[in-house]
């Protein structure tokens, strides 16, 4: 059964540049659907070719289970909010709001009242008869939700809306889309390459690289059970260690041998043969720290380290921790009991220690990880690789 | 400290070079002598004299009547190919812009010679229609330029913003486009307008009998010795001007503060 919002196998080529590479995706009726993922990777395409900007080059579009991929922008039931707004710099905020229904040709007390609605919806009744070029950002973002929702659109397009606000506003406004989505019902497509933004307010997140889709699923899925490397590191930050099965233990866990590393027991998300390569994935704040060693159980792993640097980020600390061939990047919140210990500092020995169900194995190198490299620091891999020196 | 003199001396010598000339023209059209060399004592003669002058109210309607029709369309084309130019690419595009940019480079003379060659050529008679192509011909050019300017930064995702709310291109022009344009279309207009009616060289070639306009007018007035006439229409432009320029600050003025 084919979602609200259908996209089929579509693709869409700019020259030689390929955008979408048979992009399949549903969007199901009222839900906030994230199309998330780094510059380039077709995201905004995607979402053009939902408003109607883009036509495929092949591939449907279905929206309610009616065919709209040849239908022009202006005879879609979905409204745009763009990356700048797009306000009528001409026209006062009022006039950009009441702008769907004028042109529809409502009649004008009835247009009065929907806008006097949305400005009370987006909170900017005391701003109505100012122009664009006279209010905020923050307020620029709401009269652009006002004037799109107004015309009560099947989905709502978000194209990185919260992009060219600052940090505080930001938060504020991803708290406020997501009460005006409780409060309207619509369904919400939103493209961002923040995952921080992706996560707090989807209902479900499609991670796209390369105009292909890595994988569908809820921020839970996609952060604690990734199916790609490039989705490991691409949401939150990850160590990799690249490794082969060498023996199973039981059904469900297989033992793995890295190079330069000690072996490691991992849990089995798909049947592994022995001789499998593989890309172990392991979060930063899987792994507990101590210095002393953890009493031994069958399932956690233990590795022994020296800590090469530790950098303070306030709520957390994160502590850079060679073991053997491998720097391996590990966070650990603060709390009052660990504080009264003695605190870790450079060059002390210490035990990590991890739960075999808390790393994956993932497809050893995809193509598409060679955008792993030039993903922004803060979001990319720490240096995984073995080093020599 | 002693200020230095020199900058005022150099604003002193400047406003007496660009201004001298036109006072002692000021100053000629109340002159009751014939010869601007000698002072008749405080005369309005020449006002009467122009008034009189046929010749001179039916140039002057030619002049308008010119400018205004050439000016309105030169205002369409010109903003036809500014969009055309900056909403298209292609290749022919650098020759496009060639074609629209030469017009500002090319010596009057040569275009007023061309466009002679040209009408005589296809046998148009010349007259007021030659003029009005001709005007329209150069004038196209200086909108086009000046919206062209305007296009390049422009923000074109309105135009998505209003197709995505439901406008078809009729509302898009109507209601975003020429809204946001006016500015520039206006301001090539105007230029457009004050290139018209003070053209000379290329009405000189292309006006047939009967159709001069205002400067090919004087023109032929100061040869055939009427120049205290001429130094009275001129002091009437003068004032003209400097009205429409007081007018047209209030104007702007009122909206930046509104």
């Amino acid at each position: 059964m084919p979602g609200f919002l259908h996209f089929e196998n579509i693709t869409k080529r700019f020259g030689d540049v390929l955008a979408l590479d048979r992009v399949s995706l549903d969007v199901e009726r009222g839900e906030i659907f994230s199309l998330l993922g780094p510059s380039g990777c077709g995201k905004t395409t995607l979402l053009r070719v939902a408003a109607g900007f883009e036509h495929p080059d092949e591939g449907r579009v279905y929206l309610d289970g009616v065919d709209i991929t040849d239908l022009p922008p202006n005879h879609r039931k979905v409204n745009t909010i763009f990356q700048n707004y797009a306000l009528f710099p001409h026209l006062t905020v009022r006039e950009n709001i009441a702008f769907g229904l004028r042109i529809k040709g409502v009649e004008r007390k009835k247009v009065r009242s929907e806008v006097d609605r949305m400005l009370a919806l987006v909170q900017m009744e005391d701003r109505a008869d100012k122009k664009p070029n006279q209010i905020s950002g923050g307020q620029k973002q709401r009269v652009a939700i006002a004037r799109a929702l107004i015309n009560r659109p099947d989905v709502l397009l978000l194209d990185e809306p919260l992009a060219a606000l600052d940090l505080k506003l930001r938060q504020r406004m991803l708290i406020e889309l997501d009460s005006i989505h409780d409060e309207v019902g619509i369904t919400f497509l939103f493209v961002t390459h923040d995952q921080g933004e992706a996560m707090s307010l989807s209902d479900r997140i499609a991670v796209m690289n390369q105009a292909r889709v890595e994988q569908i699923g809820k921020p839970i899925q996609i952060y604690e059970a990734p199916e790609s490397s490039f989705t490991a590191a691409f949401i939150g930050d990850t160590n990799f260690f690249d490794g082969t099965v060498c023996a199973s233990e039981g059904n469900d866990y297989s033992r793995l041998h890295i190079a330069e590393f000690p072996d490691v027991l991992c849990y089995n998300d798909r049947p592994r043969q022995t001789g499998d390569w593989v890309h172990l994935s392991i979060r930063p704040e899987k792994f507990a720290i101590s210095r002393t060693p953890p009493a031994p159980q069958p399932s956690i792993n233990t590795v022994q380290g020296i800590v090469e640097n530790i950098i303070y980020l306030g709520s957390l600390t994160r502590y850079w921790v060679r073991v053997e061939g491998y720097r391996i990047s590990v966070s650990r919140q603060h709390s009052r009991h660990r504080q009264d210990e003695t605190p870790i500092t450079w060059n002390d020995p210490v035990w990590l220690s991890w739960h075999a169900d808390d790393g994956f194995m993932l497809e050893r190198y995809r193509s598409s990880d060679e955008s792993l490299l030039s993903l922004p620091p803060g979001q990319g891999v720490p240096i995984q690789s073995p080093e020599g020196a | 400290m002693k200020r230095s003199r020199f900058p005022a001396v150099v604003t002193f010598l400047c406003l007496s070079f660009l201004y001298l000339p036109i006072l002692i023209l000021v100053i000629n059209a109340f002159n009751g002598s014939r010869f601007g060399s000698v002072w008749g004592g405080f005369s309005l003669r020449w006002y009467q004299a122009l008034f009189r002058e046929r010749s001179i109210w039916f140039a002057l309607r030619n002049t308008l009547l010119i400018g205004i029709t050439s000016t309105l369309l030169s205002m369409v084309l010109g903003t036809l190919a500014a969009w055309a130019l900056n909403r298209y690419r292609s290749r022919l595009q650098n020759a496009h812009y060639a074609l629209v940019y030469t017009p500002l480079v090319v010596p009057d003379i040569l275009i007023g010679i061309s466009l002679l060659l040209f009408f005589v050529a296809l046998r148009v008679p010349l007259g007021l229609t030659t003029i009005f192509i001709a005007h329209t011909t150069f004038c196209m050019s200086y909108v086009a330029m000046v919206v062209l300017a305007r296009l390049q930064d422009f923000d074109f995702s309105v135009i998505e913003a209003a197709q995505d709310l439901g406008a078809g291109w009729r509302t898009i022009i109507l209601r975003i486009l020429l809204p946001l344009l006016a500015p520039g279309i206006l301001a090539g207009g105007m230029l457009a307008f004050t290139l018209s009616i003070d053209d000379f060289v290329i009405t000189f070639f292309v006006a047939g009998p009967g159709s001069s306009t205002l400067p090919v007018q004087i023109y032929s007035m100061i040869k055939h010795g009427s120049p205290p006439i001429i130094n009275a229409l001129s002091t009437i432009l003068l004032c003209l001007t400097f009205l429409i320029v007081a007018v047209s600050r209030r104007l702007t003025g009122k909206q930046i503060t509104a």
